[in-house]
Protein backbone atom coordinates (compact mmCIF):
# COMPACT_ATOMS: atom_id res chain seq x y z
CA UNK A 1 0.00 0.00 0.00
CA UNK A 2 1.47 3.36 -0.94
CA UNK A 3 1.28 6.25 1.47
CA UNK A 4 -1.82 7.51 3.18
CA UNK A 5 -5.29 7.77 1.70
CA UNK A 6 -6.02 11.21 0.27
CA UNK A 7 -9.18 11.63 2.31
CA UNK A 8 -9.90 10.16 5.70
CA UNK A 9 -11.51 6.76 5.30
CA UNK A 10 -13.42 5.31 8.21
CA UNK A 11 -12.22 1.79 7.50
CA UNK A 12 -9.02 0.29 6.13
CA UNK A 13 -10.14 -1.82 3.20
CA UNK A 14 -6.71 -2.72 1.85
CA UNK A 15 -6.56 -6.35 0.79
CA UNK A 16 -4.66 -8.66 3.11
CA UNK A 17 -1.01 -8.88 2.14
CA UNK A 18 1.49 -11.17 3.85
CA UNK A 19 2.84 -9.63 7.03
CA UNK A 20 -0.10 -7.23 7.18
CA UNK A 21 0.07 -7.63 10.91
CA UNK A 22 -1.19 -5.29 13.57
CA UNK A 23 2.34 -3.93 14.04
CA UNK A 24 2.55 -2.98 10.36
CA UNK A 25 -0.90 -1.42 10.59
CA UNK A 26 0.44 0.78 13.38
CA UNK A 27 3.50 1.56 11.31
CA UNK A 28 1.38 2.77 8.40
CA UNK A 29 -0.33 5.17 10.76
CA UNK A 30 2.90 6.32 12.41
CA UNK A 31 1.58 4.89 15.63
CA UNK A 32 4.34 2.43 16.53
CA UNK A 33 5.58 3.21 20.02
CA UNK A 34 8.81 5.13 19.73
CA UNK A 35 11.33 6.40 22.24
CA UNK A 36 13.73 7.85 19.72
CA UNK A 37 16.72 9.59 21.26
CA UNK A 38 16.15 8.31 24.78
CA UNK A 39 19.35 7.54 26.69
CA UNK A 40 19.61 5.76 29.98
CA UNK A 41 22.13 8.15 31.54
CA UNK A 42 19.78 11.14 31.21
CA UNK A 43 16.89 9.45 32.96
CA UNK A 44 15.74 7.78 36.09
CA UNK A 45 13.38 5.16 34.69
CA UNK A 46 11.62 2.33 36.46
CA UNK A 47 13.10 -1.09 35.91
CA UNK A 48 11.58 -4.49 36.48
CA UNK A 49 13.73 -7.18 37.98
CA UNK A 50 13.42 -10.95 38.48
CA UNK A 51 11.19 -13.15 36.33
CA UNK A 52 11.50 -16.90 35.85
CA UNK A 53 9.79 -19.91 34.34
CA UNK A 54 10.10 -23.66 34.71
CA UNK A 55 8.57 -26.76 33.19
CA UNK A 56 6.60 -29.33 35.15
CA UNK A 57 4.66 -32.45 34.22
CA UNK A 58 1.50 -30.58 33.06
CA UNK A 59 3.06 -27.53 31.42
CA UNK A 60 4.90 -24.41 32.53
CA UNK A 61 4.97 -22.17 35.60
CA UNK A 62 5.98 -18.54 35.22
CA UNK A 63 6.64 -16.17 38.09
CA UNK A 64 7.82 -12.64 38.70
CA UNK A 65 8.44 -10.41 41.70
CA UNK A 66 6.47 -7.16 42.11
CA UNK A 67 9.17 -4.52 42.62
CA UNK A 68 10.18 -1.81 40.16
CA UNK A 69 13.22 0.34 40.94
CA UNK A 70 14.46 3.68 39.64
CA UNK A 71 18.11 3.96 40.61
CA UNK A 72 18.25 3.10 44.28
CA UNK A 73 14.62 4.06 44.89
CA UNK A 74 11.81 1.50 45.01
CA UNK A 75 9.49 3.10 42.46
CA UNK A 76 6.57 0.68 42.66
CA UNK A 77 5.75 -2.14 45.05
CA UNK A 78 2.98 -3.89 43.16
CA UNK A 79 4.04 -4.00 39.52
CA UNK A 80 2.72 -6.77 37.32
CA UNK A 81 5.48 -8.41 35.28
CA UNK A 82 3.81 -11.64 34.18
CA UNK A 83 1.01 -11.41 31.62
CA UNK A 84 -1.19 -13.69 29.54
CA UNK A 85 -0.02 -13.32 25.94
CA UNK A 86 -3.10 -15.23 24.76
CA UNK A 87 -5.15 -18.19 26.00
CA UNK A 88 -2.20 -20.62 25.68
CA UNK A 89 0.90 -18.58 26.43
CA UNK A 90 2.39 -16.18 28.96
CA UNK A 91 5.05 -13.53 28.76
CA UNK A 92 7.14 -11.91 31.47
CA UNK A 93 9.36 -8.86 31.30
CA UNK A 94 12.48 -7.51 32.84
CA UNK A 95 14.24 -4.29 31.97
CA UNK A 96 12.90 -0.78 31.43
CA UNK A 97 9.34 -1.12 32.74
CA UNK A 98 7.49 1.49 30.67
CA UNK A 99 8.81 0.17 27.39
CA UNK A 100 8.35 -3.44 28.37
CA UNK A 101 4.69 -2.88 29.22
CA UNK A 102 4.09 -1.20 25.86
CA UNK A 103 5.88 -4.04 24.09
CA UNK A 104 3.65 -6.58 25.80
CA UNK A 105 0.50 -4.68 24.92
CA UNK A 106 1.60 -4.70 21.29
CA UNK A 107 2.43 -8.40 21.47
CA UNK A 108 -0.95 -9.29 23.01
CA UNK A 109 -2.84 -7.21 20.45
CA UNK A 110 -0.88 -8.78 17.61
CA UNK A 111 -1.69 -12.34 18.72
CA UNK A 112 -5.39 -11.58 19.08
CA UNK A 113 -5.44 -9.66 15.79
CA UNK A 114 -3.90 -12.60 13.96
CA UNK A 115 -6.25 -15.08 15.60
CA UNK A 116 -9.35 -13.09 14.66
CA UNK A 117 -8.32 -12.44 11.07
CA UNK A 118 -6.98 -15.91 10.26
CA UNK A 119 -9.43 -17.86 12.41
CA UNK A 120 -6.58 -19.84 14.03
CA UNK A 121 -3.97 -19.07 16.64
CA UNK A 122 -0.34 -18.60 15.65
CA UNK A 123 1.83 -21.62 16.43
CA UNK A 124 3.80 -21.30 19.65
CA UNK A 125 7.01 -21.00 17.65
CA UNK A 126 5.39 -18.31 15.50
CA UNK A 127 4.52 -16.33 18.60
CA UNK A 128 8.08 -16.64 19.93
CA UNK A 129 9.52 -15.54 16.59
CA UNK A 130 7.27 -12.51 16.46
CA UNK A 131 8.30 -11.53 19.99
CA UNK A 132 11.94 -11.89 18.96
CA UNK A 133 11.27 -9.43 16.14
CA UNK A 134 9.81 -6.90 18.57
CA UNK A 135 12.89 -7.23 20.79
CA UNK A 136 15.18 -6.86 17.76
CA UNK A 137 13.41 -3.65 16.71
CA UNK A 138 14.17 -2.37 20.16
CA UNK A 139 17.92 -2.90 19.77
CA UNK A 140 18.96 0.76 19.22
CA UNK A 141 17.54 1.59 22.65
CA UNK A 142 19.26 -1.38 24.24
CA UNK A 143 22.56 0.19 23.14
CA UNK A 144 21.51 3.32 25.03
CA UNK A 145 20.96 1.36 28.21
CA UNK A 146 17.21 0.89 27.85
CA UNK A 147 16.99 -2.85 27.30
CA UNK A 148 13.85 -4.95 27.35
CA UNK A 149 14.32 -8.69 27.73
CA UNK A 150 11.20 -10.86 27.85
CA UNK A 151 10.68 -14.44 28.85
CA UNK A 152 8.06 -16.38 26.93
CA UNK A 153 6.36 -19.68 27.65
CA UNK A 154 3.31 -21.53 26.47
CA UNK A 155 1.62 -24.79 25.80
CA UNK A 156 2.31 -26.13 22.31
CA UNK A 157 -1.06 -27.46 21.15
CA UNK A 158 0.62 -29.56 18.42
CA UNK A 159 3.50 -31.04 20.43
CA UNK A 160 1.27 -31.22 23.53
CA UNK A 161 4.02 -29.95 25.78
CA UNK A 162 4.95 -26.86 27.72
CA UNK A 163 7.71 -24.85 26.03
CA UNK A 164 10.06 -22.16 27.26
CA UNK A 165 11.84 -19.42 25.32
CA UNK A 166 14.44 -16.87 26.34
CA UNK A 167 15.67 -13.88 24.36
CA UNK A 168 18.66 -11.61 24.28
CA UNK A 169 18.74 -7.89 23.49
CA UNK A 170 19.60 -8.45 19.80
CA UNK A 171 16.46 -10.55 19.32
CA UNK A 172 18.08 -13.94 19.62
CA UNK A 173 15.49 -16.55 20.55
CA UNK A 174 16.48 -19.66 22.48
CA UNK A 175 14.43 -22.68 23.44
CA UNK A 176 15.11 -23.75 27.02
CA UNK A 177 14.86 -27.28 28.39
CA UNK A 178 13.85 -27.04 32.05
CA UNK A 179 13.95 -23.55 33.52
CA UNK A 180 14.97 -19.99 32.73
CA UNK A 181 15.28 -16.69 34.57
CA UNK A 182 16.14 -13.14 33.63
CA UNK A 183 16.51 -9.70 35.21
CA UNK A 184 18.90 -8.39 37.86
CA UNK A 185 18.11 -11.26 40.23
CA UNK A 186 17.94 -13.76 37.37
CA UNK A 187 21.39 -15.25 37.96
CA UNK A 188 20.59 -15.94 41.60
CA UNK A 189 17.20 -17.47 40.72
CA UNK A 190 18.83 -19.61 38.06
CA UNK A 191 21.52 -20.98 40.36
CA UNK A 192 18.82 -21.81 42.91
CA UNK A 193 16.80 -23.64 40.25
CA UNK A 194 19.91 -25.42 39.01
CA UNK A 195 20.43 -26.92 42.46
CA UNK A 196 16.78 -27.73 43.20
CA UNK A 197 15.09 -28.52 39.90
CA UNK A 198 14.06 -32.05 38.97
CA UNK A 199 12.20 -32.93 35.79
CA UNK A 200 8.70 -34.37 35.96
CA UNK A 201 7.65 -32.54 39.15
CA UNK A 202 3.97 -31.83 39.84
CA UNK A 203 2.18 -28.49 40.04
CA UNK A 204 2.39 -28.04 43.82
CA UNK A 205 6.15 -28.61 43.82
CA UNK A 206 6.68 -26.42 40.75
CA UNK A 207 4.82 -23.50 42.37
CA UNK A 208 6.84 -23.84 45.55
CA UNK A 209 10.08 -23.97 43.58
CA UNK A 210 9.14 -20.81 41.66
CA UNK A 211 8.39 -18.89 44.88
CA UNK A 212 11.56 -20.21 46.56
CA UNK A 213 13.67 -19.08 43.60
CA UNK A 214 12.18 -15.58 43.86
CA UNK A 215 12.89 -15.50 47.59
CA UNK A 216 16.47 -16.60 46.91
CA UNK A 217 16.84 -13.83 44.31
CA UNK A 218 15.35 -11.20 46.63
CA UNK A 219 17.82 -12.11 49.37
CA UNK A 220 20.80 -11.33 47.15
CA UNK A 221 19.41 -8.60 44.87
CA UNK A 222 18.04 -5.35 46.29
CA UNK A 223 16.10 -4.66 43.10
CA UNK A 224 14.01 -7.81 43.56
CA UNK A 225 11.14 -7.75 46.04
CA UNK A 226 10.40 -11.00 47.85
CA UNK A 227 6.91 -11.98 49.03
CA UNK A 228 5.71 -9.56 51.71
CA UNK A 229 3.25 -11.51 53.83
CA UNK A 230 2.59 -8.60 56.20
CA UNK A 231 1.57 -6.18 53.44
CA UNK A 232 0.03 -8.93 51.33
CA UNK A 233 2.34 -8.37 48.37
CA UNK A 234 2.59 -11.71 46.58
CA UNK A 235 4.55 -12.50 43.43
CA UNK A 236 2.69 -12.94 40.14
CA UNK A 237 2.56 -16.66 39.41
CA UNK A 238 0.78 -18.25 36.46
CA UNK A 239 0.59 -21.65 34.82
CA UNK A 240 0.05 -22.63 31.19
CA UNK A 241 -1.19 -26.18 30.58
CA UNK A 242 -3.34 -28.12 28.11
CA UNK A 243 -6.37 -26.27 29.53
CA UNK A 244 -4.70 -22.91 28.94
CA UNK A 245 -3.46 -19.93 30.92
CA UNK A 246 -4.35 -19.74 34.61
CA UNK A 247 -3.42 -17.29 37.33
CA UNK A 248 -2.58 -18.66 40.78
CA UNK A 249 -4.67 -16.95 43.46
CA UNK A 250 -3.09 -14.65 46.04
CA UNK A 251 -4.46 -16.82 48.88
CA UNK A 252 -2.75 -19.92 47.53
CA UNK A 253 0.48 -17.98 47.01
CA UNK A 254 0.32 -16.57 50.54
CA UNK A 255 0.17 -20.14 51.91
CA UNK A 256 3.13 -21.21 49.75
CA UNK A 257 5.14 -18.07 50.56
CA UNK A 258 4.58 -18.43 54.31
CA UNK A 259 5.79 -22.04 54.17
CA UNK A 260 8.79 -21.09 52.06
CA UNK A 261 9.82 -18.18 54.29
CA UNK A 262 9.52 -20.33 57.43
CA UNK A 263 11.68 -23.06 55.92
CA UNK A 264 14.43 -20.66 54.77
CA UNK A 265 17.66 -21.04 56.73
CA UNK B 1 -17.39 10.38 -19.37
CA UNK B 2 -20.93 9.24 -19.86
CA UNK B 3 -22.29 9.30 -23.35
CA UNK B 4 -25.83 10.07 -22.28
CA UNK B 5 -27.35 11.90 -19.37
CA UNK B 6 -28.60 9.51 -16.68
CA UNK B 7 -30.71 11.12 -13.96
CA UNK B 8 -29.38 10.43 -10.46
CA UNK B 9 -32.65 8.76 -9.43
CA UNK B 10 -32.20 6.24 -12.22
CA UNK B 11 -28.52 5.72 -11.36
CA UNK B 12 -29.28 5.02 -7.71
CA UNK B 13 -32.19 2.76 -8.59
CA UNK B 14 -30.09 0.72 -11.03
CA UNK B 15 -27.33 0.29 -8.47
CA UNK B 16 -29.77 -0.62 -5.71
CA UNK B 17 -31.53 -3.18 -7.93
CA UNK B 18 -28.19 -4.68 -8.86
CA UNK B 19 -27.03 -4.99 -5.25
CA UNK B 20 -30.40 -6.23 -4.00
CA UNK B 21 -30.45 -9.00 -6.59
CA UNK B 22 -26.99 -10.22 -5.58
CA UNK B 23 -27.89 -10.24 -1.89
CA UNK B 24 -31.29 -11.93 -2.29
CA UNK B 25 -29.61 -14.78 -4.15
CA UNK B 26 -27.67 -15.88 -1.06
CA UNK B 27 -28.92 -17.51 2.11
CA UNK B 28 -29.99 -15.66 5.23
CA UNK B 29 -28.36 -15.03 8.57
CA UNK B 30 -30.25 -14.09 11.70
CA UNK B 31 -29.17 -12.57 14.98
CA UNK B 32 -31.36 -13.34 17.98
CA UNK B 33 -31.12 -12.20 21.55
CA UNK B 34 -31.34 -14.97 24.12
CA UNK B 35 -31.04 -14.96 27.89
CA UNK B 36 -27.20 -14.81 28.04
CA UNK B 37 -26.50 -12.70 24.96
CA UNK B 38 -26.85 -12.89 21.20
CA UNK B 39 -27.06 -15.89 18.88
CA UNK B 40 -25.93 -15.58 15.26
CA UNK B 41 -26.87 -18.35 12.86
CA UNK B 42 -27.24 -19.11 9.18
CA UNK B 43 -26.95 -21.98 6.73
CA UNK B 44 -23.44 -22.18 5.33
CA UNK B 45 -22.44 -25.22 3.28
CA UNK B 46 -18.75 -24.36 3.67
CA UNK B 47 -17.14 -25.20 6.99
CA UNK B 48 -14.05 -23.09 6.35
CA UNK B 49 -15.40 -19.91 4.73
CA UNK B 50 -17.10 -18.20 7.63
CA UNK B 51 -19.94 -15.70 7.44
CA UNK B 52 -19.76 -14.96 11.16
CA UNK B 53 -16.75 -13.63 13.00
CA UNK B 54 -15.35 -12.11 16.15
CA UNK B 55 -14.50 -8.41 15.95
CA UNK B 56 -13.69 -7.42 19.51
CA UNK B 57 -14.42 -8.37 23.11
CA UNK B 58 -18.19 -7.85 22.95
CA UNK B 59 -18.70 -7.36 19.23
CA UNK B 60 -19.44 -9.85 16.46
CA UNK B 61 -19.92 -9.58 12.71
CA UNK B 62 -22.19 -11.36 10.24
CA UNK B 63 -22.19 -10.81 6.50
CA UNK B 64 -24.19 -12.02 3.51
CA UNK B 65 -23.69 -11.51 -0.22
CA UNK B 66 -20.36 -11.73 -1.99
CA UNK B 67 -17.82 -13.53 0.16
CA UNK B 68 -14.78 -11.48 -0.86
CA UNK B 69 -16.63 -8.23 -0.19
CA UNK B 70 -17.94 -9.00 3.28
CA UNK B 71 -14.65 -10.68 4.14
CA UNK B 72 -12.89 -7.39 3.30
CA UNK B 73 -15.35 -5.62 5.60
CA UNK B 74 -14.84 -8.15 8.39
CA UNK B 75 -11.05 -7.72 8.30
CA UNK B 76 -11.41 -3.93 8.10
CA UNK B 77 -13.66 -4.08 11.16
CA UNK B 78 -11.03 -6.00 13.14
CA UNK B 79 -8.41 -3.46 12.11
CA UNK B 80 -10.67 -0.60 13.15
CA UNK B 81 -11.44 -2.18 16.53
CA UNK B 82 -7.91 -3.29 17.40
CA UNK B 83 -6.44 0.07 16.41
CA UNK B 84 -9.00 1.97 18.46
CA UNK B 85 -8.69 -0.31 21.48
CA UNK B 86 -4.90 -0.11 21.36
CA UNK B 87 -4.86 3.70 21.09
CA UNK B 88 -7.49 4.40 23.73
CA UNK B 89 -9.01 1.70 25.94
CA UNK B 90 -10.79 -1.58 25.34
CA UNK B 91 -14.07 -0.10 26.58
CA UNK B 92 -13.94 2.62 23.93
CA UNK B 93 -14.56 0.16 21.11
CA UNK B 94 -18.33 0.09 20.61
CA UNK B 95 -20.70 -1.64 18.24
CA UNK B 96 -22.24 1.70 17.38
CA UNK B 97 -18.89 3.14 16.33
CA UNK B 98 -18.14 0.13 14.16
CA UNK B 99 -21.59 0.07 12.57
CA UNK B 100 -21.17 3.75 11.76
CA UNK B 101 -17.82 3.11 10.11
CA UNK B 102 -19.38 0.32 8.03
CA UNK B 103 -22.27 2.58 7.11
CA UNK B 104 -19.91 5.37 5.95
CA UNK B 105 -17.68 3.04 3.99
CA UNK B 106 -20.40 0.99 2.31
CA UNK B 107 -22.33 4.19 1.51
CA UNK B 108 -19.27 5.74 -0.09
CA UNK B 109 -18.63 2.63 -2.17
CA UNK B 110 -22.29 2.55 -3.26
CA UNK B 111 -22.12 6.02 -4.81
CA UNK B 112 -18.45 6.35 -5.79
CA UNK B 113 -17.21 2.99 -6.99
CA UNK B 114 -17.82 1.33 -10.36
CA UNK B 115 -19.78 -1.45 -8.73
CA UNK B 116 -21.56 -1.26 -5.37
CA UNK B 117 -20.85 -3.91 -2.73
CA UNK B 118 -23.44 -6.70 -2.88
CA UNK B 119 -23.41 -7.18 0.87
CA UNK B 120 -25.38 -6.65 4.01
CA UNK B 121 -23.90 -6.91 7.47
CA UNK B 122 -24.98 -7.22 11.09
CA UNK B 123 -22.93 -5.79 13.94
CA UNK B 124 -23.97 -7.31 17.26
CA UNK B 125 -22.79 -6.08 20.62
CA UNK B 126 -23.59 -7.84 23.88
CA UNK B 127 -23.96 -5.75 27.03
CA UNK B 128 -24.26 -6.70 30.68
CA UNK B 129 -28.03 -6.76 30.28
CA UNK B 130 -30.61 -7.00 27.50
CA UNK B 131 -31.05 -3.21 27.60
CA UNK B 132 -27.37 -2.71 26.83
CA UNK B 133 -27.30 -5.21 23.97
CA UNK B 134 -27.51 -3.79 20.47
CA UNK B 135 -28.02 -5.12 16.97
CA UNK B 136 -27.13 -2.95 13.97
CA UNK B 137 -27.89 -3.78 10.39
CA UNK B 138 -26.06 -2.04 7.55
CA UNK B 139 -27.41 -2.37 4.02
CA UNK B 140 -25.68 -2.27 0.61
CA UNK B 141 -26.21 1.51 0.26
CA UNK B 142 -24.95 2.32 3.73
CA UNK B 143 -28.36 2.58 5.37
CA UNK B 144 -27.97 1.73 9.03
CA UNK B 145 -30.75 0.47 11.26
CA UNK B 146 -30.93 -0.61 14.84
CA UNK B 147 -32.99 -3.71 15.52
CA UNK B 148 -34.69 -4.90 18.68
CA UNK B 149 -34.28 -8.51 19.86
CA UNK B 150 -33.74 -9.94 16.36
CA UNK B 151 -32.32 -9.03 12.93
CA UNK B 152 -32.22 -10.83 9.59
CA UNK B 153 -30.12 -10.23 6.48
CA UNK B 154 -29.85 -11.87 3.06
CA UNK B 155 -32.30 -14.05 1.13
CA UNK B 156 -35.89 -13.37 2.10
CA UNK B 157 -34.89 -11.22 5.03
CA UNK B 158 -38.26 -9.48 5.42
CA UNK B 159 -40.23 -12.74 5.61
CA UNK B 160 -37.72 -14.07 8.07
CA UNK B 161 -37.89 -10.97 10.28
CA UNK B 162 -41.70 -11.15 10.28
CA UNK B 163 -41.64 -14.81 11.26
CA UNK B 164 -39.14 -14.21 14.06
CA UNK B 165 -41.25 -11.31 15.29
CA UNK B 166 -44.04 -13.82 15.94
CA UNK B 167 -42.05 -16.77 17.26
CA UNK B 168 -39.10 -15.29 19.15
CA UNK B 169 -38.76 -14.13 22.76
CA UNK B 170 -35.48 -12.49 23.83
CA UNK B 171 -35.36 -14.12 27.28
CA UNK B 172 -35.27 -17.77 26.20
CA UNK B 173 -32.33 -20.16 26.77
CA UNK B 174 -29.85 -20.80 23.95
CA UNK B 175 -31.36 -24.16 22.93
CA UNK B 176 -34.76 -22.57 22.35
CA UNK B 177 -33.31 -19.62 20.42
CA UNK B 178 -31.34 -22.05 18.23
CA UNK B 179 -34.40 -24.11 17.44
CA UNK B 180 -36.53 -21.02 16.74
CA UNK B 181 -33.89 -19.63 14.39
CA UNK B 182 -33.36 -22.89 12.49
CA UNK B 183 -37.10 -23.50 12.14
CA UNK B 184 -37.66 -19.95 10.84
CA UNK B 185 -34.83 -20.12 8.32
CA UNK B 186 -35.92 -23.53 7.03
CA UNK B 187 -39.51 -22.42 6.69
CA UNK B 188 -38.62 -19.25 4.76
CA UNK B 189 -35.97 -20.88 2.57
CA UNK B 190 -38.27 -23.86 2.02
CA UNK B 191 -35.53 -26.40 2.51
CA UNK B 192 -34.12 -28.37 5.42
CA UNK B 193 -30.48 -28.16 6.45
CA UNK B 194 -28.36 -30.92 7.98
CA UNK B 195 -26.59 -30.16 11.30
CA UNK B 196 -23.27 -29.86 9.45
CA UNK B 197 -24.66 -27.13 7.21
CA UNK B 198 -25.29 -24.61 9.99
CA UNK B 199 -22.81 -22.02 11.06
CA UNK B 200 -23.59 -20.60 14.48
CA UNK B 201 -21.86 -18.50 17.11
CA UNK B 202 -22.81 -16.64 20.25
CA UNK B 203 -21.80 -13.53 22.13
CA UNK B 204 -22.16 -14.91 25.63
CA UNK B 205 -22.02 -12.32 28.43
CA UNK B 206 -21.13 -15.03 30.97
CA UNK B 207 -17.76 -15.64 29.26
CA UNK B 208 -14.55 -13.76 30.18
CA UNK B 209 -13.20 -10.76 28.29
CA UNK B 210 -13.81 -12.24 24.84
CA UNK B 211 -17.51 -13.05 24.60
CA UNK B 212 -17.49 -14.62 21.14
CA UNK B 213 -17.74 -18.39 20.84
CA UNK B 214 -18.49 -20.63 17.87
CA UNK B 215 -21.04 -23.38 18.46
CA UNK B 216 -19.93 -26.84 17.44
CA UNK B 217 -21.98 -29.39 15.58
CA UNK B 218 -22.88 -31.32 18.72
CA UNK B 219 -24.54 -28.25 20.26
CA UNK B 220 -26.57 -27.66 17.11
CA UNK B 221 -27.58 -31.32 16.96
CA UNK B 222 -28.61 -31.21 20.62
CA UNK B 223 -30.95 -28.30 19.92
CA UNK B 224 -32.51 -30.25 17.06
CA UNK B 225 -32.99 -33.30 19.21
CA UNK B 226 -34.65 -31.19 21.90
CA UNK B 227 -37.86 -30.55 19.97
Amino acid sequence: MSGRPTEPQPLHLEPIVPMASFASLLERHDMLPSWEGARRQDLEVSEGTTVLALRYNEGVVMAGDRRATAGNVIAHKRVQKVFAADAYSAVAISGTAGMAVELIKLFQTELEHYEKIEGTRLSLEGKANFLARLVRNHLPLAFQGLAVVPLFCGYDEVKEAGMLYTFDVVGGRYEEEDYAATGSGGAEAKSFLKASYRSGIGEEEALRLAVEALVAAAEEDTATGGPDVRRGIMPNVVTVTATGFAEISEERLATIATAVLEARP
Amino acid sequence: MMPFYVPPEQLIKDRADFARKGIAYGRSIVALEYVDGVLLIGANPSSSLHKLGEIYDRIAFAGVGRFNEFETLRVAGIRYADLKGYSYGRGDVTGKGLANAYSQTIGQIFTHEVKPYEVEVIVAEVGDSTQETSLFRVQFDGTMRTEESHAAIGGKDEDLAARLGESHQPDVPLQVALETAMAAIEAVEERAATPGEWEAAVLDRTLGRRKFRRLDRAEIEAARAGD
